[in-house]
């Protein structure tokens, strides 16, 4: 546990100062901050809407924008990040020459890449609640004081926490064997669109394929219709493409490892 | 030993990149491990490590089977695998930060290494920004941060200026003598590694040639005296005449075995006083080639 925890602290210590990190932050800040200026400029038109309509609105623009197409690309991109740290330096060699565990390296790495998904989306959750908030005290005339989301958003980005489980592990072991980015990033690529397809298709079979994970949670929990004929939010997080995401990411994790074990070290 | 392995053999598909090696090397050595490029001492350092198992034979360092007690072997050995694994997007201190907080070593030992290495003055510089020999320093810094018994070394001069080169053969071996370090050193240049090595085991396409200490190298090892005159083959034809066995002879030069500096001088004063203008005269070392020649030719 100990090496697990040093090889965790390890991983920030390096990213802490690459794209890799900051896009966690920059991305729900940038997205959050866009849809802040569009509800701003745009207030005269919403102000006949009630409090729970507008939080509707601002976290379900976000959440278009970045649930189907935005968060299984930023899953990619992040898989890849922290894997890349050590093929650019070509340390693979010393980081498993290090007196550590194999194993504790491998998940510390893996771990810290879904602390990165982690941290993206509790700053989504972050963002939408302050901005939304500041909205509301800046311009009074939108009613956003009179409803709470964050209990909502934070069970809403638990549940795409969760989807991203599988996407995350398949990315994850294809950047750690593949030093070439457009081979996990083209595979990442046709995988998410293929995702979006099957899930805009409501194909009966698209919960097994983890790519159409986060689309399903999305399109399974929105209210259909008018979001202002919907008094309440029912949001169910364990779904079956949910299992299916989860036991994705444990099966790839243990191949991971073995893998890696395997795998020799150049 | 500290490290002893026995009948190691790797394959890489069919080809037998490691074939049956039986490496021995002793506690406060300077073992130096020498063979041509692609001869397979990265393979077999990597071996060492446990980056790479073994197809057969077995690997015991300090004592203990390496596969088994991994950790604790490796708590104890330091190395530098071909380039410096480097962050280039951190500094060189930071570099050394980030191994000090994974193994838990305190920061005042990451200066001390810097300073012992001279980079203290570059220290908050981005190693992307270090010229090849600041790297090869920071990582020797690094393999050293442990303050580790073994330490492995693949050609570690690479990119080193000849200032560079003799400053880490001045610290490997004051690391040996005065802290009874034992220091695993991979190089293709002859040269380098008589220089310091106490030991050495030379290797060709996977298999070991010659493992011994240094005075049997050199017992093989014979040095020639190297004679450039204006018509070899007339000077090689009077040597001869005077009973002088002659080793090679090529259009701008000619071989003789090295005796001493006084037979050297008479050779220098037949060749004169027979006509024969000498460019030049002086003992020369055998390269690897010819070393490898020799070792094969004393087998046979």
């Amino acid at each position: 546990m100990k090496a697990f925890l040093l090889s965790f602290r390890s991983e920030f210590y390096k990213s802490r100062k690459t794209l890799g990190f900051w896009c966690a932050v920059l991305l729900p800040l940038l997205i959050c901050l866009l849809m802040f200026i569009g509800f701003y400029s745009n207030s005269d038109k919403l102000i006949h809407y009630p409090g729970m309509s507008l939080w509707m609105r601002f976290a379900g623009g976000v959440l278009n924008v970045t649930g189907t197409l935005l968060l299984p690309m930023f899953i990619v991109f992040t898989a890849y990040s922290v894997n890349s740290v050590e093929h650019k330096a070509d340390s693979w060699k010393t980081l498993f020459s290090l007196p550590l565990p194999k194993m504790s390296v491998y998940a510390a790495k893996f771990i810290y890449a879904l602390f990165l998904v982690f941290l993206c989306l509790a700053l989504f959750v972050l963002f939408i609640s302050a901005f939304g908030t500041l909205l509301g005290t800046i311009k009074p005339e939108l009613k956003f004081s009179e409803y709470r989301m964050e209990c909502t958003l934070m069970q809403i980005y638990f549940k795409l926490l969760l989807s991203s489980l599988g996407i995350l592990s398949i990315q994850f072991l294809l950047s750690l064997l593949w030093k070439d980015f457009l081979k996990p990033m083209g595979i990442g690529f046709v995988g998410t669109i293929s995702g979006v397809i099957m899930g805009a298709m409501q194909w009966k079979y698209a919960y097994l394929f983890p790519y159409s994970h986060p689309m399903l949670a999305l399109t399974n929990m929105m209210p259909r219709g008018k979001p202002d004929a919907t008094p309440t939010l029912h949001i169910d997080i364990f779904t079956k493409d949910v299992y299916i995401s989860m036991a994705v990411a444990a099966v790839v994790f243990v191949c991971g490892y073995f893998i890696v074990l395997k795998k020799s070290v150049k | 030993m500290v490290i002893s392995t026995s009948e190691l053999t790797f394959n890489f598909g069919s080809q037998k990149v490691v074939n049956s090696l039986s490496l021995q090397v002793p506690q406060g050595s300077i073992y130096g491990f020498l063979g041509p490029n692609g001869a397979g001492k990265t393979t077999t350092i990597k071996l060492l490590l446990n980056l790479l198992k073994a197809d057969e034979g077995s690997i015991f360092v300090f004592g203990q089977e390496l596969r088994s007690n991994r950790i604790s072997i490796l708590k104890k050995i330091g190395s530098l695998i071909e380039q410096p694994a480097l962050y280039l997007h951190l500094t060189g201190r930071e570099n050394m930060l980030n191994r000090a907080m994974l193994l838990q070593i305190p920061t005042a030992r990451v200066d001390e290494m810097l300073s012992l290495v001279k980079l203290s003055n570059a220290a908050n510089k981005k190693a992307g920004q270090y010229s090849l020999g600041m790297k090869q320093r920071l990582g020797i810094a690094l393999a050293l941060l442990a303050d580790p018994e073994l330490l492995i070394l693949d050609e570690p001069t690479n990119g080193l200026d000849p200032n560079g080169i003799i400053e880490m053969r001045e610290l490997l071996i004051s690391l040996t003598q005065q802290y009874g370090k034992t220091v695993f050193i991979s190089s293709h240049l002859l040269a380098e590694v008589e220089r310091m090595a106490t030991h050495v085991g030379i290797i060709n396409n996977g298999s070991m040639l010659f493992q011994g200490c240094i005075d049997e190298l050199q017992s093989v090892n014979q040095p020639v005296v190297h004679i450039e005159t204006a018509n070899p083959v007339d000077a090689a034809n009077l040597l001869h005449r005077n009973k002088i066995t002659v080793t090679e002879v090529t259009d701008t030069y000619l071989t003789v075995p090295y005796i001493s500096k006084q037979h050297t001088g008479e050779l220098n004063a037949l060749l004169i006083s027979n006509g024969h203008t000498v460019f030049a005269i002086g003992k020369k070392q055998q390269d690897l080639e010819k070393l490898f020649l020799s070792i094969t030719q004393n087998r046979n």
